[in-house]
């Protein structure tokens, strides 16, 4: 165990560095990442002992012809380039094809996470890696042990979190022989990983791993999986080895190309009514500092997508927080009326873009993207620009003209004054977004949050005042129901002293609900709120707008779930009356361990504004948002 | 609109459910897929036709050329090629008919590789047109069997698939980088010596 370096990297510091330097009016951003100004792009603790072979960054020794691994088994290779490659914590769960190198993490190198079902060692390997930027590292058996990942593997895939799974595998003589607990997992994981291995030969095993974590890290990062069969795993090494990576067909996009960075800017420049649209690719390149400075530089009103939460400072006038689907009315109103629509990371998703033939449509669009087939996928790019975009930021900085737009600025905050995120706090019971807000002002939104998936996350994203980089930890593209709470214990894992709330709703909650025994088997001192409805909250919206409200089997009937807490070891708290909702979200916080709040809430809430499928997005149904009167105290954020 | 691609490939297991599984996934259409080695044994070169337009062409080739195991992807939307495709056919070939089918075979530069009772092989390459239209020559004296390869193609002139270039990587690559053409097309080029050459049939 050698990492000394702070468990979340530079980019830790460099959001550390925000958070304290408020005071300085004219720049609050931090300096940028310190490693992000070499050539190299990882994001990595080890970053200090990196290497370059055939061209590409090499994490732990240098590589080449070796013979250190002499002698060794293929188990215990892994263990030692884990270690190397500055991996500190993993999870997972054995089995009899991987106990070969579970029998390696018996010395405890590794902080080992036992999970109680692959899926959760899958997405805690995700939360950690979203919360930490480092790879998530996820060992598992074969067969079902393996299969269990693939929807932790397809939910990563789809927003390009960098996880590696070992998976175990059957002897590789046997395998096509439908072995005991044999499955085809490259087959199975091959649409939903960035890049798959089945190891056949132990002395293929150290440049595979190299491979791996250059995969799965570098460009627009990944999931992939390392199919391990018992034979690798016991076989041992006799002599030198080459672990150099070899990927003759792997590129990795660093800046971009000058001249399209200066179109770009160029086309900004010229601009009257510009919209920074941010996407996940601005964490993950922790470009969030740039980002930032282009929006103050230009005063250019900037919207975030649902993953690209935090890389704003959504206490900026310049905010227009989430848009899309469940976006706000300004951002989308903002989107429908640009001129020019600079997207940093972020993919046209159809839930931000509504229908594609009216999306934006008097904007010349600016695309900066790592992945070359994200451009023009889905919307028509006028300026591509195809690079990391921490650095194609930073070179675009300079060309950027301080610009006033105050007749656009002020439309915007007309906008923001007349559409904020609102609800009527009428019913006997909370409403979801009181009890949001709550744990917004009890945090101050100074929280790492994971969500479920649906209605809560949704409210999450608009009721909590994301200010941090990497503190909203959601499943986005594959929009996994379950995902919270073992995101949520990954990211505690991997940030230790930090808050963690997992916001989820009662029918997300219980997917993965097993998970409760891992948090109080390691005491992680994680919060669970559930926003309990007693339906799959945002399945019964749909149902009652499109389908009459034939509520087909989405009503749940839910256990008590603060007793259900208790009985695994953790403090359950029932929240079910109004007045004392401050208070049970301040009990929850404050409790040292692990905390689950059973919060009852207004089942007949609807998500709002909406873009129904087929529209545009200037076209959403606005619902209460329209009615809520300029200045009212429903108003969230600081309206310019 | 068809379009030809190239893509060499790592020469693993895995790389053809790879590539054929993302144009299911993404819902491409693929007209033919021919896989074979390359002169280097840890390459394969595939020749991929596709129906598709410009838009849906550029994202196939972003997506083929996203995987990781793909080296290299080439479409030849502005480039000179030669393309070809392999086919054996077997007719029903009574005593009476077959020296017709014969003369036509010679007369498409194909060749009779079997000779049966009842039956004639031939062997005939060319461009995937040609071929199509001797299916529809001797379609009448009854077609028993029929196998094509698919379509490979290759550029004309000195550039070649493996070279180091960032070719069909990337959207920002300035259009003057962009492989010179190197020579005109010709209209329909003429079959070389080679080509005409006959062996006898078996």
């Amino acid at each position: 165990m050698s990492t000394s370096t702070s468990p979340i990297g530079a980019g830790a510091n460099a959001s550390a560095a925000k958070t304290t330097s408020k005071s300085n009016a004219t720049n609050a951003i931090g300096a940028p990442p310190a490693h992000r100004t070499g050539s190299i792009v990882v994001e990595n603790a080890a970053k200090a002992t990196e290497s370059i072979a055939n061209g590409l960054p090499v994490l732990g020794r240098p590589t080449g012809k070796t013979d250190r691994f002499n002698g060794m088994t293929g188990a215990q290779i892994l263990l030692q380039m884990l270690l190397e490659h500055g991996v500190t914590d993993a999870f997972g769960y054995p089995g009899g094809a991987i106990l070969p190198t579970f029998d390696q993490l018996y010395e405890k190198q590794l902080n080992f996470i036992l999970v109680r079902h692959e899926q959760g060692a899958g997405h805690m390997a995700d939360g950690y890696a979203r919360a930490t930027g480092k790879p998530g590292i996820v060992i598992v058996t074969s067969g079902p042990g393996a299969t269990n990942t693939v929807t932790p593997l397809a939910t990563a895939y789809m927003d390009s979190i960098p996880m590696i799974v070992f998976s175990g595998q059957v002897r590789s003589y046997l395998i096509g022989n439908d072995a005991f607990q044999e499955a085809d997992v490259t087959g199975i994981t091959r649409p939903v990983t960035k890049r798959n291995y089945l190891v056949k030969n132990v002395r293929d095993l150290p440049r595979i791993i190299n491979e791996a974590f250059i995969i799965a890290t570098t460009g627009r990062p990944g999931p992939v999986l390392v199919d391990l069969p018992v034979d690798v795993t016991t076989g041992k090494i006799e002599d030198a080895v080459d672990d150099t990576p070899y990927l003759p067909g792997y590129k990795i996009y660093k800046a971009g190309h000058s001249k399209m960075v200066k179109a770009a800017a160029d086309l900004i420049n010229a601009s009257e009514r510009p919209v920074l649209y941010v996407g996940g690719g601005v964490i993950l390149s922790q470009a969030w500092p740039h980002v930032r400075e282009i929006a103050r530089k230009g005063n250019i009103p900037t919207t975030t997508t649902l993953l690209g939460l935090g890389a704003f400072d959504e206490n900026s006038p310049l905010s227009l927080h989430m848009l899309g689907m469940h976006g706000s009315a300004y951002a989308n109103y903002a989107v429908q009326e640009s001129d020019c629509l600079i997207a940093v990371g972020a993919r046209f998703d159809d839930r931000v873009t509504g229908n594609l033939k009216l999306f934006a449509p008097k904007a010349k669009i600016v695309h900066v993207d790592i992945d070359p087939s994200s451009i023009s996928k889905n919307v028509k790019v006028d300026v591509p620009v195809v690079g990391d975009a921490c650095l194609c930021l930073e070179e675009m900085l300079g060309y950027i003209e301080p610009r006033p737009r105050s007749s656009w600025l002020s439309q915007v905050a007309r906008w923001k004054v007349s559409f904020p995120f609102a609800y009527k706090d009428d019913t006997e019971l909370s409403k979801p977004q009181a009890i949001i807000e709550a744990i917004n002002k009890v945090t101050g939104g100074k929280a790492v949050f994971t969500t479920g998936v649906g209605q809560h996350q949704m409210w999450a994203a608009q009721f909590v005042r994301w200010s941090v980089p990497r503190s909203m930890i959601t499943s986005g593209g594959l929009g996994t129901m379950g995902f919270g709470l073992p995101a949520a214990i990954g990211a505690q894992v991997g940030r230790p002293n930090e808050l963690v709330i997992d916001i989820d709703g009662d029918a997300s909650y219980i997917m993965t609900a097993m998970e409760l025994a891992t948090m109080s088997q390691y005491n992680l001192p994680v919060k669970v709120a559930i926003l309990n409805n007693r339906f799959q909250g945002m399945v019964r919206q749909w149902q009652q707008l499109f389908y009459k409200g034939r509520f087909s089997h989405s009503e749940m009937v839910n256990p008590d779930f603060a007793a259900m807490a208790e009985s695994f070891g953790i403090r359950g708290l029932r929240c079910h009356r109004k007045q004392d909702l401050i208070q049970c979200v301040e009990e929850m916080v404050n409790h040292p361990g692990p905390c689950v709040v059973d919060f009852l809430c207004e089942t007949d809430e609807n998500v709002y504004p909406m873009v129904a499928s087929g529209k545009g997005l200037h076209e959403m149904e606005l619902g209460i948002v329209g009615c809520a009167a300029p200045n009212s105290d429903r108003e969230m954020g600081t309206l310019a | 609109m068809r379009h030809i691609l190239t893509a060499t490939v790592m020469n693993e297991p895995g790389v053809l459910a790879h590539v054929a599984n993302m144009f299911s996934a993404r819902g491409f259409n693929i007209d033919s897929l021919v896989v074979g080695r390359t002169e280097d044994p840890n390459f394969s070169r595939m020749t991929i036709v596709v129906s598709a337009d410009e838009r849906t062409l550029d994202q196939v080739r972003k997506q083929l050329a996203k995987i990781v195991t793909v080296v290299k992807v080439r479409d030849y939307k502005e480039t000179p090629y030669v393309s070809r495709d392999l086919m054996l056919i077997k007719l029903s070939a009574a005593a009476s008919s077959r020296s017709e089918i014969i003369e036509l075979a010679a007369l498409f530069r194909g060749r009779v590789v079997d000779v049966g009772m009842s039956s004639l092989m031939v062997e005939l390459s060319g461009e995937e047109e040609k071929l199509d239209a001797f299916v529809e020559l001797v379609r009448p004296y009854g077609i028993r069997e029929l196998a094509r390869t698919g379509v490979i193609a290759m550029s004309r002139g000195g550039a070649t698939n493996a070279g180091t270039d960032e070719e069909g990587r990337t959207d920002q690559r300035p259009a003057t980088a962009r492989p010179a053409v190197r020579q005109p097309v010709p209209a329909k080029r003429q079959p070389s010596q080679q080509e005409l050459e006959a062996t006898p049939p078996g």
